[in-house]
């Protein structure tokens, strides 16, 4: 082991087979990064694809992309959503260009090569030449060639995807906690209320650590605590799954109290950091069991959020060692009235690119990654509540990083 | 008032507003608003699909005050500053007291290292009350031409 956090090959060392020990160097190795690439975007994992609802008629697709690869989701008219490699088998051309529509076939711009909603090759254009000339040798046959397949499974609306055969069915992979999680937050028909994109300047890991670190909260975002919010805030817990990068982490909340005492609060003038407008915070329990906060990550790059009335995805695309795209969807679901509607957005304010509670994990991921040029020897401590990935009933707790650090070396064999 | 000066109050109004953001007289942004008021920053993408979650959004004159509190005690990020360009003015109906106008924009930001770069690009999409004294913003909605926002938006647009 050397002092650079590399080996002699290059890799990327451990100090220990711990998770509560990370080598600075996996937030800044081109190497590291290409193999995360292949072995956690393209292995065992489940990706976030889109909503089952923007599929709704035969033909309909969305591209997406899983990790930095290009993919398809359709369709298909037996009702199967397909999802494949989003490139041309002729030339590699990116088959369909658009982020969504409807087709009856997919056919490539470049050589108008056609396949069906199966990712079959149906056509090749001139493949018997022009007047018996030229054309595709006798052995060529369409049928010996298709776009690559993912496997997909759908979940709460939600449309996974996955490159591995060996991945275990959805359900067994996120295990019964995250799996309960993620179907209590979608159990009701969405709609996408809108989209944002941020462009983070650091490794998508840096993001992903920070949405499972419950340590950070009430320390980095200053908005809750400087307008007394979340007074009324009961104890939460954390669950993690098995292979540890799968977790949501709930907090309850005294919706009625909160309610009372804000109407209260209105007759007397106390504090200086009083909101002028409470409408940014007004909550309802449109669950009915008092959780008012619930983050659910999904390795490894998926975020599904319930910040009160605010639902929204997240999902983490890397772009480069150094660049992350983080893509919010912001979700209603089909019986909203307009006053859930109007309170969806009014508390949208507290999330987002510019979210109250969220705007400063925007730019701490490039803090870290700024300090870390040229200066990514030693080590990061990851050591609060333990040294293990277990479930906890407290949250000043690392837990859930260190179940993404087990999860990822698993994965990556390291 | 005539027509001449009404279209010169426009422009002064949104002068003021550029001015206001981009000299860090943050606390005075609200006041170019009426009580009752529509202040939204959202992608052009979401608002052309008839979509309505923005990036930013204020649905009275009190959520803007609350939003430069936030930015003055609450928030923390890297500081820097905006530099609005408008171009030209198009006011597009006068109509009971109320007038439509479109701007086009340009936001470059300055962070406080130096590095200076365009962050945004769009369309002010205002109704303006022109028939209450001072000319007000009773809406201005903010569309961005990018769906991608570098970082954070912490500074009103």
């Amino acid at each position: 082991m050397s002092h650079s956090g590399l080996n002699a090959r290059g890799d990327v060392v451990w100090p220990s087979d711990g998770i509560s020990e990370v080598p600075f160097r996996v937030y800044t190795d081109q190497a590291q990064y290409d193999r995360e690439q292949e072995r956690l975007f393209k292995g065992e994992t489940w990706n976030y694809l889109c909503l089952e609802v923007e599929l709704a008629n035969p033909g309909d697709y969305i591209t997406t992309t899983v990790g930095e690869v290009a993919v398809l989701v359709v369709r298909a008219r037996d009702g199967a959503v397909n999802a494949f490699v989003n490139r041309c088998v002729h030339r590699g051309n990116l088959l369909c260009l658009e982020q969504r529509g409807n087709v009856k076939e997919f056919s490539c711009i470049y050589h108008g090569w056609i396949y069906d909603l199966s990712g079959a090759l149906t056509g090749v254009a001139f493949e018997h030449g022009v007047q018996r000339k030229g054309g595709m040798p006798p052995e060529f046959k369409k049928e010996d060639h298709r776009l690559p397949r993912l496997r997909t499974a759908v979940l709460g609306g939600l449309v996974f995807g996955t490159f591995s055969d060996a991945t275990p069915d959805l359900e067994t992979w996120l295990g019964p906690d995250v799996t309960r999680g993620l179907t209590r937050v979608m159990n009701r028909t969405p709609y996408v209320l809108g989209r944002n994109t941020q462009i983070l300047p650091n490794n998508w890991k840096l993001y992903f650590e920070n949405v499972k670190d419950t340590y950070h909260a009430s320390i980095l975002h200053l908005f809750l605590t400087t307008f007394k919010i979340n007074k009324l805030t009961m104890p939460g817990g954390i669950y993690i799954n098995r292979d540890g990068g799968n977790h949501y982490t709930y907090a309850m909340l005294d919706y009625a109290a909160e309610d009372r005492e804000y109407k209260d609060a209105g007759l007397r003038s106390e504090s200086e950091f009083r909101l002028e407008d409470r409408s940014v915070i007004e909550s309802v329990d449109e669950y009915g069991d008092g959780v008012s906060v619930q983050i659910l990550t999904i390795m490894p790059g998926m975020v599904l959020q319930q910040v009160r009335n605010t639902i929204a995805i997240r999902v983490i695309r890397p772009r480069g060692v150094d660049r992350t795209e983080l893509e919010w969807i912001h979700l209603g679901f089909d019986g909203d009235d307009e006053a859930m509607t109007e309170r969806r957005l009014r508390q949208g304010n507290l999330i987002g690119p510019a979210g109250y509670i969220a705007m400063e994990d925007g730019c701490i991921g490039g803090f870290v990654q700024r300090s870390l040029r040229y200066n990514d020897d030693g080590q990061g401590i990851v050591m609060m509540g333990g040294h293990g990935a277990e479930s906890q009933n407290f949250k000043a707790s690392e837990s859930a990083i260190r179940g993404f650090w087990k999860h990822y070396r698993a994965l990556m064999g390291e | 008032m005539d027509d001449l000066s009404l279209r010169l109050g426009i422009h002064d109004l949104i002068s003021a507003y550029c001015e206001r953001i981009d000299e860090d007289r943050l606390e005075e942004w609200p006041d170019l608003f009426t009580e009752s008021c529509r202040y939204l920053v959202i992608s052009r993408s979401n608002h052309d699909a008839g979509m309505r979650q923005g990036v930013m959004y204020a649905a009275s004159r009190g959520m803007m005050m609350d939003r430069v509190f936030a930015i003055r005690r609450a928030n923390l990020f890297e500081r820097h500053a905006y530099r609005h360009v408008t171009g030209p003015i198009r006011i597009k109906a006068i109509e009971d007291g109320v007038a439509t106008v479109h701007t086009h924009f340009i936001v470059a930001r300055i962070m406080a290292g130096g590095e200076t770069a365009i962050f945004a690009t769009g369309r002010y999409l205002d109704r303006i009350d022109v028939a209450n004294g001072p000319l007000r913003f009773i809406e201005r909605i903010v569309v961005l031409d990018s769906d991608k926002i570098d970082t954070l938006l912490a500074i009103p647009l």
